[in-house]
């Protein structure tokens, strides 16, 4: 594509642009930093070691990750059914994979409470099989299940949608079984996706806040995430905690995404800016 | 078990429903379980009981809130996003793709940390914030500014990423040929550019609508917790949750869900009218 002169009407533009993007996202980043380093690196080097926050770390990971292998599965699979099926309610049924995407976290926790919680619909089935749910870690895991819903199927749909079934035809043909065609002419197809699908249900799960915060409680040493020490630090005016933690978390995060970002780009070859 | 994928797949048998089930009671038990077992909960007074509990002051006054930052946000949100789409796609300028990338930090940053970070800025007793409120006594932490801040924040990279591919797409020479005709870059703008844009900005700015009417870690951080001033609707949920408040917990949720799932609804239609999928 060509370039377009740049007359002082473009300047503006980019200046507004530059400025925006800077006081909304850039000068936030950096004034956390600043603040987690205001009494010297060894107060966070002190936070960091600190057994709370590495116990709510632990436990992010472990929920996450549980997350990210379920949604890996089922995520994929679904939106298989949604691409290669047709059946009754299919497009209520993509309306509501969208859900979790809008739905406030909280709800989402209460919703889960209403099922699980002391008052619950299966609070007497869960009581006689002996099974915590609500302000337990498996009903922080069902939330953060909820919420990101949507990531994997979203990002495996374009790609299930663009494979080349000629190949599968052909594969077939040759005599390969279901599951050779799936591992050796489906699977590298969907691989980027996958990664990146994963990348971001993880970023997303290890993020997620409101519905850990009903469904958990958060107490500590049993139920605290990452983000619900973050909160508790927060109340209780622990200050270095909190921002060393919300730095480790969204560096954790973003390192994530962005490392899927760069194998997708690899993959493809491809990168939206490149045309310019 | 050497069938051909031509053949099986005409059958349609079982085959098909040993992935089509687990898949639909997925979604059965994660969504529409919860989602019936909340309006069974919030209908339990019939609907003037679920009336009446969201018309309750402190409801009213937080959902209120809610719909107001949530739409002041979509409108700057889709202003500045388009503007950043066309400086991104139509100029060169050194810096350019640090931008590119910053745009989808918004994304994976956990909104809770997005909230500790703006209070870190802007808080009052923070140096650009203290300034803001002490010269131009313009208060942004804990009042609805605050608020919207935190939801353009979390909503950025929607409109922008709805907008980039279609812009790229865009032919050139239909520009050119509007400019060598005489019209101004304004009416060149809004005669050439605009127009194939609208759906793709519409849709952006719906799905960040209804992330917004639903955001809670950004907004508990950023806004406080004040019944009548900064409490938006999904704080009061959570207020309501902890104060064994079932009934009005229930009834602002199914709110929630309804305003979320009618601007999901209508932003995938659009997707569908444009016909280019997210």
């Amino acid at each position: 594509m060509k370039q377009k002169k740049k007359g002082w009407g473009a300047w503006i533009l980019i200046m507004l642009v530059v400025s925006y993007m800077g006081l909304l996202i850039v000068a936030p980043i950096f004034a956390l930093i600043k603040g987690a380093l205001q009494n010297g690196i060894a107060a966070v080097w002190h936070s960091i070691t600190s057994m709370a926050l590495l116990n709510s770390l632990f436990l992010s990971l472990k929920i996450a990750l549980l997350v990210v292998l379920v949604q890996a599965v089922f995520g994929s699979l679904t939106a298989w059914i949604i691409v290669r099926q047709e059946f009754p309610g299919k497009s209520l049924f993509n309306n509501l994979i969208d859900l979790p995407f809008a739905l406030s976290p909280v709800v989402v926790g209460y919703m889960l409470l209403l099922l699980f919680g002391r008052n619950g619909l299966l609070y007497p089935l869960l009581e006689s099989l002996n099974i915590k749910v609500a302000f337990a870690v498996p009903g922080m895991f069902l939330a953060t299940l909820f919420v990101s819903l949507p990531f994997m199927i979203r990002e495996m749909l374009p790609v299930i949608k663009n494979l080349d079934r000629q190949q599968e035809y052909a594969a077939a043909t040759l005599g390969a079984n279901r599951w050779t065609v799936f591992w050796r002419v489906i699977f590298p197809q969907m691989k980027s996706a996958l990664i990146y699908g994963v990348s971001l249900t993880l970023a997303r799960a290890l993020g997620e806040f409101g519905a850990v915060l009903v469904i958990g409680g958060g107490v500590q040493g049993r139920t605290e995430t990452a983000t619900l020490f973050i909160f508790r630090s927060i109340e209780e005016r622990q200050n270095i905690e909190a921002y060393t933690a919300s730095i480790l978390l969204g560096a954790f995060s973003v390192l994530i995404v962005s490392l899927a970002d760069r194998f997708k780009n690899i993959h493809k070859k491809k990168q939206t800016i490149k045309s310019i | 078990m050497e069938r051909s994928l031509a053949q099986s797949e005409q059958k349609a048998g079982l085959s098909q429903w040993l992935l089509r089930l687990p898949a639909i009671l997925y979604l059965c038990i994660m969504i529409l379980v919860p989602l019936i077992v909340i309006i069974q909960d919030g209908f339990r007074e019939g609907l003037s009981g679920l009336w009446h509990q969201i018309t309750l002051p402190i409801a009213s006054h937080a959902i209120l809130l809610t719909l107001w930052t949530s739409a002041l946000m979509t409108i700057i949100n889709a202003v500045m996003g388009l503007v950043t789409a066309y400086v991104l796609v139509r100029y060169d300028f050194p810096g350019k793709r640090i931008l590119n990338a910053i745009i989808d930090l918004p994304l994976s940053i956990p909104t809770l940390v997005t909230g500790v970070m703006l209070v870190m800025l802007y808080g009052p007793q923070e140096a650009l914030g203290g300034f803001l409120s002490e010269r131009i006594g313009f208060q942004i932490i804990f009042a609805p500014p605050g608020i919207v801040l935190a939801l353009l924040f979390i909503s950025f990279p929607f409109v922008v990423r709805n907008i980039q591919p279609v812009l790229e797409d865009l032919d050139l020479s239909q520009e050119e040929a509007a400019v060598t005709l005489g019209a101004t870059p304004w009416t060149t703008f809004r005669k050439v550019v605009l127009p194939p844009l609208t759906l793709p900005i519409l849709s952006g700015s719906l799905l960040s609508f209804s992330r917004a009417v639903g955001e809670f870690g950004a907004v508990v951080i950023v806004a406080g917790n004040i019944p009548l001033k900064t409490q938006t609707a999904a704080v009061y949920v959570l207020g309501a949750v902890e104060s064994e408040n079932r009934l009005g917990a229930s009834a602002v949720s199914i709110l929630l869900i309804v305003i979320s799932l009618l601007v999901l609804m209508a932003a995938n239609a659009i997707e569908k009218h444009w016909g280019v999928h997210r």
